[in-house]
């Protein structure tokens, strides 16, 4: 790797135009999408098709006060929105869009992304701790307990996927699944034998579903049992942190979906890998979260808590057992 | 024995003053009509009443003090609150409650129970305790009327603020 | 730093639910104590939009006060409207003539249906679940369309009159309304069933939540759907026929779980049976004027009247008292969800935050009917 000073420095203003465009055009997508499963148009109104929507929305974001209600504590709800972001923005750095277009490939990368992960869960605890109002405190308590219960499966899911390729490095598992779907984690053959990863693929997207907050696993927005949750007390561009944060998250969970399970930059048919397959698998499954959000209604909190304790946790459990055997036997 | 005669019945040991109820009372259809005006003029009992033109089969007249005694009767009958309204007669200085009780049943019947208390010292026996629902429609009409209802666990303001000191449906009340 | 939520001794705290929130569809407050996202009692407070409805009908003459009930139930306005009429023309010995009693059951059960049809898409946006509301909104909006043509309002008609209605209706109407029935018919199993009603995070949301007793429905005088998600087969229509519903072949449905899922049964059978209705009288539709003759000054004689008819919330209640003047001297509204609704506390205990929620939904509450 070349040490020249312009590598950090076009990387950076790389990943900040990729996570401020996705955080931007995200929302317009979300509403384009939501519009056509609801059969109206969505935003038409500014720019072609609505295109300039999100900059409207920003610039008004932007110029609206902060309020900072009476009773909270000042400092920790100004900063809650920036710490939503910062381990957004910091995941994209470990995350290989293709064969050499890495900001760091680091060797324990995994690792890295769920540390990040578990920091987005403190900003919504501090968002809501600090705002005192009783619905975002019920709120966080909620948030936390869900990224606790979801972060174990994911884990486990991922431990079987780092057992076949070897390495925590994202960038070798996704080598590591180049020439075509068949070598994909998600359809993986070893030595002839199928190894039932996509069960590991379900379980690792319903996860990271949840540990985006988004419906139906929306349980600390809840917009109908607590107001806006964590949020309710934030308004300007606090708010819009939060929500650039929570879309980042998606972005970063789909990014991590497609290197472990769907052969990252890798073309399904063996030929010319390139950035674009992997924009066009994250842009998919992003697409296929935006559809389960406008189509599910909410489910209750103790039953998604249920759902990873009682469901998710054996079947992932038992996914790494039988991944391990698999690896041992053959 | 249809329902309307099984409460009728039930109801009649409530007036033993009256002569036979269930029986005598059946022709009085026009009674009531002329009755409105001047609530205060019958006396208590059991009549009932044409159903086409007033909309309820049976109108007890009873004094405040029979009040729990005929709630527990039309209970036990597996009646249910329908509402409670209060009239305000101030020629006669007089308010009037009156309840009005229906069945799940599938034959119809009505029961209208009519009560009056002076209109200075408005006191009536809570049927809380009776029918859990007629909690909310008491309150409601201590809002409006001002009538008290004895035993009552919480008679506050339901609808009015908390701290309204009038009754707006009493006649003389001017905003 | 100080705990941003103040426990009280026993480690509850009191959570103030609206009157600004967005599941209570309007101004209703309720006080919840809470233990955690348990409650442990809840108390709904009411009044907020309270217009002391009942003392207007007592300034104006009787027909003065017909737009006043179409302000109150906003969702099925008619069904207000017809009680209201019902109970003057009881009072004043009105005949109406066929024609307007059967163009009444029309409207008063499209607004139901529309009624029902927007209670279904509020109650999912409770649940969390968006676009449903739009797919309702999508045929309640083609309901409105029709009943904007003849009464000439959309939301708070003042369409009845004492002895028959405004307007007659026309071909165009009629041609609509079967055009209507035609379009839900074929929404409903794909749009409506397969979409939601078969969801199995629906299905686990609301069954077995909020539990009524058939008993707890009599001592609170519960009616509607909810009595009749709790196996009581209570309708007005059916038990105290009125107007011209004796004439049509229609069902009550009844379900005995007695849980939110039922309430939804019923209320999502009952546009079915609307629709029956509403196809029955179309067909039958006789001819003739639709408003009898009717004095200018209406004096009903002295009196105590009483008169109830079914709406989309369950039996609306109308207790006249005449002087022999030409205004009401009395006039009180027997709403059903005021009833409804004071069940909530103590169904309400012990449940969950996000459940209790369900279930108020699944109570159908219209705020202005409350509190009047």
């Amino acid at each position: 790797m070349e040490t020249s000073i312009w590598r950090p420095i076009i990387y950076l203003v790389g990943i900040m135009a990729f996570a401020g465009v996705n955080a931007a055009y995200l929302g317009w997508c979300e509403r384009k999408g939501a519009g056509r499963i609801q059969r109206r148009p969505g935003p038409k109104e500014v720019g072609p098709a609505g295109l300039l929507q999100p900059l409207a929305d920003g610039i008004k974001l932007m110029t609206k006060q902060l309020l900072v209600p009476q009773g909270v504590d000042g400092i920790i709800f100004r900063v809650a929105p920036v710490i939503a972001m910062i381990p957004a923005i910091t995941s994209m750095v470990v995350i290989p869009f293709s064969g050499n277009i890495q900001a760091r490939a680091m060797e324990l990368s995994v690792l890295l992304l769920f540390a990040l992960a578990s920091l987005a869960m403190i900003a919504i605890l501090l968002g809501g701790w600090a705002s005192g109002n009783k619905y975002a405190i019920i709120s966080s308590a909620r948030a936390v307990s869900q990224n606790l219960a979801y972060e174990i499966p994911m884990l486990l899911t991922v431990i079987a996927i780092v057992m076949i390729s070897g390495s925590m490095n994202l960038r070798d598992i996704a080598i590591d699944q180049q020439g075509g779907f068949w070598h994909w984690n998600i359809f993986r053959f070893e030595n002839g034998h199928f190894l039932y990863m996509w069960v590991g693929f379900i379980i690792f997207f319903i996860c990271s579903i949840a540990e985006t907050n988004r419906a139906p696993f929306d349980m600390a927005e809840a917009e109908s049992e607590l107001v806006a949750g964590f949020m309710t007390e934030y308004s300007s561009m606090g708010f819009g942190l939060f929500m650039m944060g929570e879309y980042l998250n998606i972005v970063v969970g789909a990014c991590l979906t497609a290197t472990l399970f769907l052969g990252g930059w890798d073309c399904p048919f063996g030929q010319t890998p390139g950035v674009w397959w992997f924009l066009l698998k994250i842009y998919i499954l992003i697409f296929t979260v935006i559809w389960v959000r406008w189509t599910f209604p909410r489910t209750q909190v103790y039953r998604l808590l249920n759902l990873s304790w009682k469901i998710l946790i054996p079947f992932s459990l038992v996914n790494v057992l039988v991944t391990a055997a698999f690896i041992k036997v053959f | 024995m249809t329902i309307l005669e099984q409460t009728q019945a039930a109801l009649a040991p409530l007036f033993p003053a009256q002569e036979e109820p269930p029986a005598a009372a059946e022709p009085e259809g026009e009674e009531p009509v002329e009755a409105a005006t001047s609530p205060a003029e019958r006396r208590p009992g059991v009549a009932t009443t044409e159903y086409s033109r007033q909309g309820y089969h049976l109108e007890v007249l009873c004094e405040p003090g029979q009040l729990v005694a005929v709630a527990e009767i039309l209970d036990r009958q597996r009646f249910f609150i329908e509402s409670i309204a209060g009239v305000d007669w101030p020629k006669q200085e007089q308010l009037e409650v009156v309840y009005d009780f229906t069945t799940y049943e599938a034959e119809p019947c009505r029961v209208a129970v009519r009560t009056v208390v002076p209109r200075t010292a408005p006191l009536v026996p809570t049927i809380s305790g009776v029918f859990s629902g007629a909690d909310w429609h008491e309150r409601e009409t201590f809002d409006f009327y001002g009538i008290i209802f004895d035993g009552h666990p919480d008679l506050s303001r339901i609808l009015l603020p908390e701290d309204a000191d009038f009754h707006p449906l009493l006649k003389d009340y001017m905003p | 730093m100080t705990l941003p939520v103040e426990l009280r001794h026993d480690e509850t705290f009191v959570l103030n639910l609206g009157p600004q929130h967005p599941a209570t569809h309007g101004v209703l407050r309720v006080k919840l104590t809470m233990d955690g996202e348990y409650i442990v009692h809840a108390e709904p407070v009411l009044g907020y939009i309270h217009r002391m409805h009942e003392k207007i009908a007592e300034a104006g003459s009787f027909p003065q006060f017909m737009p006043n009930t179409a302000r109150m139930d906003y969702l099925h306005a008619l069904a207000f409207n017809h009680g209201y009429a019902l109970v003057v023309e009881k009072a004043a010995g009105i005949e109406v003539p066929e024609r307007a009693e059967y163009i009444r059951v029309i409207t008063v059960e499209l607004n139901r249906i529309a009624s029902h049809l927007l209670w279904w898409a509020a109650f999912l946006l409770d649940l969390g679940g968006f676009t449903p509301l739009l797919y309702a909104f999508d045929d309640r909006e083609k309901v409105l369309d029709l009943l904007e043509r003849i009464t000439g309002s959309r939301l708070t008609y003042c369409y009845m009159r004492f002895g028959g209605v405004y307007n007659d209706i026309d071909d165009e109407f009629i041609a609509g309304t079967r055009d209507f029935i035609r379009r839900l018919r074929s929404r409903m199993p794909r749009l409506y069933h397969d979409l939601v009603t078969h969801n199995i995070i629906l299905i686990k949301r609301i069954t077995d939540i909020g539990f009524i007793s058939a008993e707890q429905c009599r001592r609170y005088g519960a009616t509607g759907p909810v009595a009749r998600g709790s196996g009581i087969d209570f309708d007005v229509r059916k038990n105290e026929p009125y107007s011209v519903y004796p004439e049509f072949d229609f069902d009550v449905p009844v379900y005995h779980e007695c849980d939110s899922m039922a309430r939804y049964m019923v209320r999502v059978d009952e546009m079915e049976q609307s629709m029956r209705i509403i196809e029955q009288a179309l067909d039958k539709l006789p001819d003739g004027p639709v408003q009898a003759k009717v004095p200018k000054n209406l004096k009903p004689e002295a009196g105590y009247y009483y008169s109830a008819v079914e709406t989309a919330r369950g039996s609306l209640g109308h207790r006249l008292v005449c002087d022999g003047g030409k205004n009401p001297y009395k006039l009180k509204l027997r709403s059903p969800t005021f009833s409804n609704l004071s069940l909530f506390g103590e169904v309400a205990e012990g449940m969950l935050l996000a459940d209790a929620l369900a279930f108020m939904g699944s109570l159908d509450l219209v705020i202005p009917e409350i509190d009047r």
